[in-house]
């Protein structure tokens, strides 16, 4: 958990952060998000002590980070960068390996835990542990960058835009893959970006900031719905809002249960826009829908998507 | 219409030309009765003939061909051997035909290189080195093209057969002070190696964190590097003489080695300090904020990352400064500091041009040692890197 109270971050006659209190729960996926100036990459920044505070406390996991020495702060945090910085002197596996060595870790441990991370990442471990840096695509690079993030099994995870150099084929894979590395580790990730499909598609919850304030924090579901003023009504974007909000509900949240419909079926977790896609795809209002072990579920009618979403 | 291409190798064309010039119109050897007087002119014409040493020159053959054949590997690899053979065989025309001489001349008579020697001597090394160039060659290999120069020249001179040449006259009578010379050519410079790193490398490094420093360290060094050399011996000497008498027991003066060695640590402090802030500034930001991310320390980020980042920089720096030093070195003879510049020196007061030889090329070789060494090392450093050399 980490948790800001009354922070102030001034550059000369510039306030980058102002008097903001803030909360990211354990195991929460958590991104910040605003336009360029918000202050959203010198929050993330003061997380690990990159920067130090005007004013305010910082907790991490209940202990004033301003206690601690940033070098202890910051190997038990990953932190991955838009733009990577991998050592190019070090191969994969000692760039990965940086941080466990650091921590003084037996080398057999070390070892087994890059393997295990490269797998993780989709790169093959025999061929691209010995590799240098330059040898490799922009988005491995970045694979590699969150695979030594990651290396010292880090409680919390920072990512200061970590996908916005990458092309959209690149960074669309990275995103699931990043979302997936979250739902199987319960790390707690802070990640910053300024792209709101971004943020509605991996975030559990989001954090609005404008000109170091926080503006508002909820659900993605939350910020589309009950945007707090125009200026998230801006960043929400106000042309494809309703592709936007299909875009963070499952299937499962609107289909009725029970029911069939000829056709394909679709996973009862794919999000509704990608149910909608289907429907003017096939030309129908119906589509069967299974659960995630492929049995039938239910089914999912066009009506369905245009109620307003499920207030519980 | 198609244009029959005619020359292939410009390069090789007017090495060609120097070659022909030089061995028809300049004298290749001169033999003079004694030391002191100049001697008479040998044409190449006139050594070639004599006893079949024409063989000799038939490398020359291939790099007067160079210029007309098409490249290719193979053509490179031939012309490389050519330059290399006929560098050799050059030297070994000029002991052969100096032994000749001596057979029937009186002992104080000598035998010197003469311009068209040079030239053409010139010529074949200058082929050697466009023909590595065109064989895209890594360091190694022209290291070892080097050696391999190195080797045909030093056994002719290892077996004897370039005793009867002047210059090596001049080395018997100087072989009990040669190798001390070059032992204290190479101790001065490296003792102005050791004060050159304490101080140079730490003020790149300041320079490089703080603009402030850079702008006042650079241009007081820049202005120390246009001082031209004796006229920092002359500086120095005033205060040191000055010190020594101030402290006897110092063991130093306003003369001898202790100037020298100061003026080469001046000299000196510009290209390493200048490297190492370059080489520095070199290393990306992403990877110094990512090495600081992940919770390294300051002294970690500096010799994990960023030393090993600015290190083939930081030995073009030392490139410089070593084959800089080994040449202001011996200018720093005329202040009694010892070394190859002594037997130079020795040599120009007594108008004995191959006595200015036997100082003066030592202290090419050095120079060129130095240089091939670093150039080296360097590239290893940046092999590892992924960037190949500039």
């Amino acid at each position: 958990m980490i948790v800001f109270e009354g922070v102030t971050k001034r550059f000369g006659a510039w306030t980058a952060v102002d008097n903001l209190s803030l909360t990211v729960a354990a195991g929460e996926f958590r991104v910040l998000i605003g336009p360029s100036g918000s202050g959203k990459s010198t929050v993330l920044r003061m997380m690990n002590r990159l920067i130090a505070p005007d004013a305010g406390t910082i907790r991490v996991e209940g202990e004033d980070i301003a206690r601690l020495k940033p070098e202890t702060l910051r190997r038990r945090m990953g932190y991955v960068i838009q733009n990577i910085g991998l050592f190019p002197h070090w191969t994969v596996e000692r760039n990965i390996a940086a941080v466990p060595e650091l921590l003084g870790w037996p080398r057999a441990r070390v070892r087994d835990r890059v393997t295990e991370l490269l797998a993780l990442l989709n790169l093959d471990p025999e061929r691209y542990r010995g590799a240098y840096p330059h040898e490799l695509s922009g988005g491995q690079q970045q694979r590699v960058g969150v695979a030594r993030a990651l290396a010292a099994e880090p409680h919390i995870l920072l990512m200061d835009e970590p996908f916005s150099a990458l092309d959209p084929i690149t960074r669309g894979a990275l995103q699931a893959e990043m979302a997936a590395i979250h739902k199987a580790t319960g790390t707690t990730v802070v990640f910053v970006t300024h792209d709101m499909d971004e943020a509605l598609a991996l975030a559990s919850r989001i954090a609005v900031l404008d000109r170091g304030r926080l503006v508002q924090t909820g659900t993605p579901l939350d910020i589309l719905t009950d945007p707090a003023d125009d200026r998230v009504r801006d960043l929400v974007g106000r042309e494809d809002w309703g592709l936007k909000r299909l875009a963070v509900e499952t299937v499962a949240e609107r289909m009725r249960p029970g029911e069939t419909a000829p056709g394909d079926p679709l996973a009862a977790g794919a999000p509704l826009r990608q149910a909608l896609a289907e429907m003017v795809a096939r030309g129908t209002d119906r589509l069967p829908v299974v659960d995630g072990r492929g049995r039938p579920a239910g089914a999912l009618h066009l009506a369905d998507l245009l109620r307003g979403p499920d207030r519980a | 219409m198609t244009r029959v291409r005619l020359i292939h190798n410009r390069v090789a064309l007017l090495l060609a030309v120097v070659t022909v010039a030089a061995a028809l119109a300049l004298p290749f050897l001169a033999f003079a009765p004694n030391r002191l007087l100049s001697g008479k002119a040998i044409a190449l014409s006139g050594v070639a003939g004599a006893g079949g040493n024409a063989a000799a020159l038939l490398p020359f053959a291939l790099l007067l061909a160079g210029p007309f054949l098409r490249a290719s590997r193979a053509v490179n690899v031939l012309y490389v051997g050519a330059g290399v053979l006929a560098a050799a065989g050059l030297v070994w025309l000029a002991g052969q035909h100096a032994a000749l001489l001596a057979a029937t001349a009186s002992p104080a008579a000598r035998t010197s290189f003469g311009a068209g020697f040079w030239m053409m001597e010139a010529a074949a090394l200058l082929a050697v080195l466009d023909g590595v160039r065109r064989l895209g060659l890594g360091p190694a290999g022209r290291v070892a093209v080097g050696a391999l120069v190195a080797a045909l020249i030093g056994g002719q001179f290892a077996a004897g057969h370039l005793d009867q040449l002047s210059i090596m006259k001049e080395y018997a009578n100087q072989r009990d002070v040669f190798a001390g010379a070059v032992l204290r050519h190479a101790a001065l410079v490296a003792a102005a190696l050791a004060p050159t790193l304490l101080i140079g490398v730490p003020l790149g490094i300041a320079a490089q964190r703080s603009p402030a420093v850079g702008r006042l360290v650079f241009p007081v060094l820049n202005v120390v590097q246009t001082i031209p050399s004796i006229a920092l011996f002359g500086l120095l000497l005033a205060p040191l003489s000055a010190l020594a008498a101030a402290f006897p027991g110092l063991g130093i003066g306003g003369v001898g080695p202790v100037p020298a060695v100061i003026a080469l640590t001046l000299y000196s402090l510009l290209p390493i300090a200048r490297n190492t802030a370059a080489g520095l500034a070199g290393v990306p930001e992403p990877v110094r904020e990512a090495a600081r991310g992940i919770g390294m320390t300051p002294r970690q980020v500096f010799w994990r990352v960023e030393a090993p980042l600015a290190l083939p920089v930081f030995l073009s720096g030392l490139r410089i400064t070593l084959v800089q030093a080994v040449g202001l070195a011996a200018v720093a003879a005329l202040i009694g500091a010892g070394g190859l510049g002594a037997i130079m020196f020795q040599g120009l007061f007594a108008n004995a041009l191959d006595l200015v030889l036997l100082g003066a090329v030592p202290v090419i070789l050095l120079a060129v040692a130095a240089d091939a060494a670093l150039k080296l090392a360097s590239a290893l450093a940046l092999s590892r890197l992924g960037r190949t050399a500039a």
